[in-house]
């Protein structure tokens, strides 16, 4: 195996060292990925790091990541292959006149005029990256179809050319955020990892790792409230990132403690919903007043 | 004295079904048979993943327990439902393995004696503290000092459950969803996650216990509908009521379809049968039919959303809510007291939030009291909607039928039942509970083209094969 990923502890290390924090599942299912060359189906609410982790596993194991981000309406030319028929007929006129037309067809459908798309850029690659194919659930079950040959047996059969073969084993990673079943028939050639909300003490440890220059109080405060915000109803609960930005932004502001007029002015870091605003701020602001959120000592 | 009939019973054994047998030697064996247990709780399991499990395990080390579920998991658990059945089987399978090689081998643990005498306060001070701590193994420990300290040593009731709770009666501990033990309000509060990996402590020490004295396993029940479904959080299922949909659509529009082949439409289409006679000089000789179309369904859903019911209306606003996905001409009906139509809330909202937000805010179905009042229902839908009923028309409720001892007027339920082609009933109760207390089921039923008991999407698939059924009875 290329990648220096030698044991679970060693992918764990090789992650936290380039700033991710791996949970154990997600650090084995990482490792087990490397040393079987399958791809992992990444699953879980928005904004665990779903996506960071490919790219954390990218510069864990110094390879380059190619992404395809995917919609609905996503095809075989913009995800695979497309022929460059600009080019194509550009070579036609200039031909113009002499050479058969045999000889012109072949020209014409080799390689030099074939534009890859990301997928078909991954495996042919001659050094192995790491292909992150994003949001896989916004696509429909045709493209799920169009994948399985590229992610059981890493070829890519293109009429004309005949099948293109990996000259690396990419490290895939398909995300999902569960907004539709996806196939059987790609599951089975997946491994599978859930992500979920990190509990409090790893969230910590994140907050800690990227905005080290916050007091230990006031993370751990940080870390809290964000649980809180998530533990209520909301349209969109605040996704890790956010935490961290709201971090920085406490930083930045010199706060030295999150108080209900501190919380009020930064809320709309970690909460983007009008409605789900007037919602943390009623219940958590109330809260915060109250003095009743723990982690700030009683005052008197 | 009559010669007494029965022999005693030989212990334990036919209470607990003694030792099922081992089968073949070695972990590959076990580990089939663990997917096989897998299948029996309804996990698609191919051999493909099979495979991959066995390689993955050349992979990890078998040393750490956490590594070893977690290759398992990735290779044979494809969705969060199912890695969540995953870890309730694991739990079960890989604790009953080493229990049966333990009462093989007749291996007995060394068990606290009491050589060193502690108080009770003592003790509890010190369990508690363990808890807070939250450390696997010494959680472990104390929670086999509490079943010596508080399970009356060791005998208990024999039933798991109620020992438990004794237990953590006798210890008078309080769950807190605070996590930083030095903020904890009062000295009797723990971390509420670790209390409750306490209670597992608790509940496999006490069965381990079991095991030992009655040297036999107890039998492996299948997992609960209520074990197996996702705490809390009914968007999670939301896939699988779609799939039990997309099922029942496909059963009632292929329904009469079957007719299409057989009989030929009774109709002569005119312009084709004209178009055909020029062949033979104008003589209509053959005659076209109009092809029978098949039927559209069309669909009446009312569904409770009173408090009685609460539990189950969300499962039954995500059935509502994939049948909208499913079905062009569906007409959608929320009631408690009253009856009000919600089909535009569902055209509007796509996201299954925003319609039970929506649903909940502003359907106006409470009146006065809050209380399901069927009767009334029926006189509404018969007054607004029964119009609109036809021959061709399908009407499903979905209700407790719990009328809060209020008039259910089953006469009026019989003429919506007579307007619609067909009635069907999904009643989220247990059979067994039907027509007790203020349940009027047996009212409504000889109007109903079925009833169905109905509260997991397995019994929904249920209910989608029995429509066929209730065609050809």
């Amino acid at each position: 195996m290329p990648s220096g990923l030698q044991s679970v502890e060693d992918t764990r290390a090789a992650l936290a060292e380039v700033g991710y924090l791996a949970d154990e599942s997600a650090a084995l299912v990482s490792f087990l990925a490397a040393r079987l060359g399958k791809p992992v189906l990444v699953e879980g609410p928005a904004g665990v790091g779903k996506t960071e982790l490919a790219k954390a596993l990218g510069r864990a194991t110094g390879r380059t990541l190619v992404r395809l981000q995917c919609y609905e309406g996503l095809d075989e030319a913009k995800a695979l292959y497309e022929w460059n028929y600009r080019k194509q007929l550009l070579r036609i006129q200039a031909d113009a006149g002499d050479g058969g037309w045999e000889r012109m067809q072949e020209d014409i459908f080799g390689e030099e005029f074939l534009l890859s798309r990301p997928l078909l850029r991954a495996i042919t690659d001659p050094d192995p990256v790491v292909l992150l194919i994003d949001e896989i659930d916004k696509t429909d079950q045709e493209f799920e179809a169009m994948l399985l040959e590229l992610l059981s047996d890493f070829q890519v059969s293109i009429p004309e050319l005949g099948v293109v073969e990996a000259r690396s084993r990419p490290l895939v990673l398909l995300t999902s955020n569960n907004s539709r079943e996806l196939t059987e028939a790609l599951k089975r050639r997946c491994l599978y990892l859930w992500l979920d909300y990190p509990s409090a003490e790893r969230e910590l440890e994140i907050v800690r790792l990227h905005e080290p220059g916050l007091s230990e109080t006031m993370s751990r405060r940080l870390v809290e409230i964000v649980h809180m915000v998530r533990s209520l109803d909301l349209k969109k609960p605040p996704s890790i990132a956010e935490s961290i930005d709201w971090a920085r932004a406490l930083l930045l502001l010199g706060a030295d403690d999150i108080d209900e007029d501190v919380f009020r002015q930064t809320l709309s870091i970690v909460v983007k919903h009008r409605t789900d605003l007037d919602l943390a701020a009623e219940r958590i602001g109330v809260k915060l007043s109250d003095g009743l959120v723990a982690g700030r000592a009683p005052s008197g | 004295m009559p010669p007494a009939r029965r022999p005693l019973r030989r212990a334990g054994r036919d209470l607990f079904g003694g030792l099922p047998s081992a089968g073949p030697p070695g972990f590959a064996p076990r580990l089939i048979d663990f997917a096989e247990e897998l299948r029996t709780e309804g996990l698609a399991l191919g051999t493909s993943e099979l495979l991959d499990a066995f390689h993955a395990l050349d992979e990890v080390a078998w040393t750490s327990q956490e590594d070893f579920r977690a290759a398992l998991a990735a290779t044979l658990a494809k969705s969060q439902g199912d890695q969540r059945l995953f870890e309730l089987v694991f739990e079960r399978f890989f604790f009953r393995a080493p229990e049966r090689q333990a009462v093989e081998r007749g291996l007995s643990e060394q068990r606290y004696g009491g050589e060193e005498r502690l108080d009770a306060e003592e003790l509890r001070g010190r369990i508690r503290d363990a808890i807070r701590r939250g450390s696997d193994g010494e959680m472990r420990d104390s929670a086999r000092l509490a079943i010596a300290a508080f399970g009356r040593q060791g005998e208990g009731s024999g039933v798991i459950g109620v020992d438990v709770q004794r237990i953590r009666r006798n210890l008078g501990l309080k769950g807190s969803a605070e996590l930083d033990p030095a903020q904890l309000p009062d000295p009797d509060t723990v971390p509420r996650e670790h209390l409750r990996a306490f209670e597992r402590h608790l509940r496999r020490e006490l069965e381990r216990g079991l095991i030992e004295r009655t040297r036999s396993l107890p039998p492996a029940k299948p997992l609960a509908t209520l074990d197996r479904a996702l705490p809390g959080n009914p968007v999670e299922n939301l896939a699988a009521v779609h799939r039990a949909v997309a099922q029942l659509r496909r059963r009632l529009a292929t329904q009469g379809s079957e007719q299409r082949g057989r009989r030929r439409g009774a109709a002569v289409d005119i312009r084709r049968t004209m178009r055909a006679s020029l062949e033979t000089g104008g003589v209509p000789l053959h005659l076209k039919h109009r092809p029978k179309k098949p039927r559209r369904p069309e669909l009446y859903v009312l569904c409770d959303v009173s408090t009685s019911v609460t539990s189950a209306s969300v499962f039954f606003l995500s059935v509502l809510h994939a049948l909208h996905g499913s079905f062009r001409k569906l007409r959608s009906f929320v009631f408690v007291e009253r009856i009000s139509e919600v089909t535009e809330i569902f055209d509007h909202a796509k996201s299954f939030e925003d319609v039970s937000r929506a649903i909940a805010s502003d359907a106006g179905v409470a009146d006065v009291s809050g209380y399901t009042d069927y009767g009334r229902v029926w006189l509404e839908f018969l007054s607004q909607v029964a119009d609109d009923l036809d021959p061709r028309s399908t009407v499903i409720v979905l209700g407790d039928a719990r009328t809060n001892g209020r008039d259910p007027h089953a006469e009026v339920f019989a003429r919506v039942a007579e307007r619609a082609a067909r009635l069907f009933w999904m009643n989220p109760e247990p059979k067994l509970y039907w027509n007790y207390g203020d349940s009027v089921m047996r009212a409504y039923e000889p109007h109903c083209d079925g009833v169905f008991e109905c509260w997991s999407t397995q019994q929904l698939e249920g209910f989608a094969r029995a429509l066929t059924d209730v065609r050809t009875r």
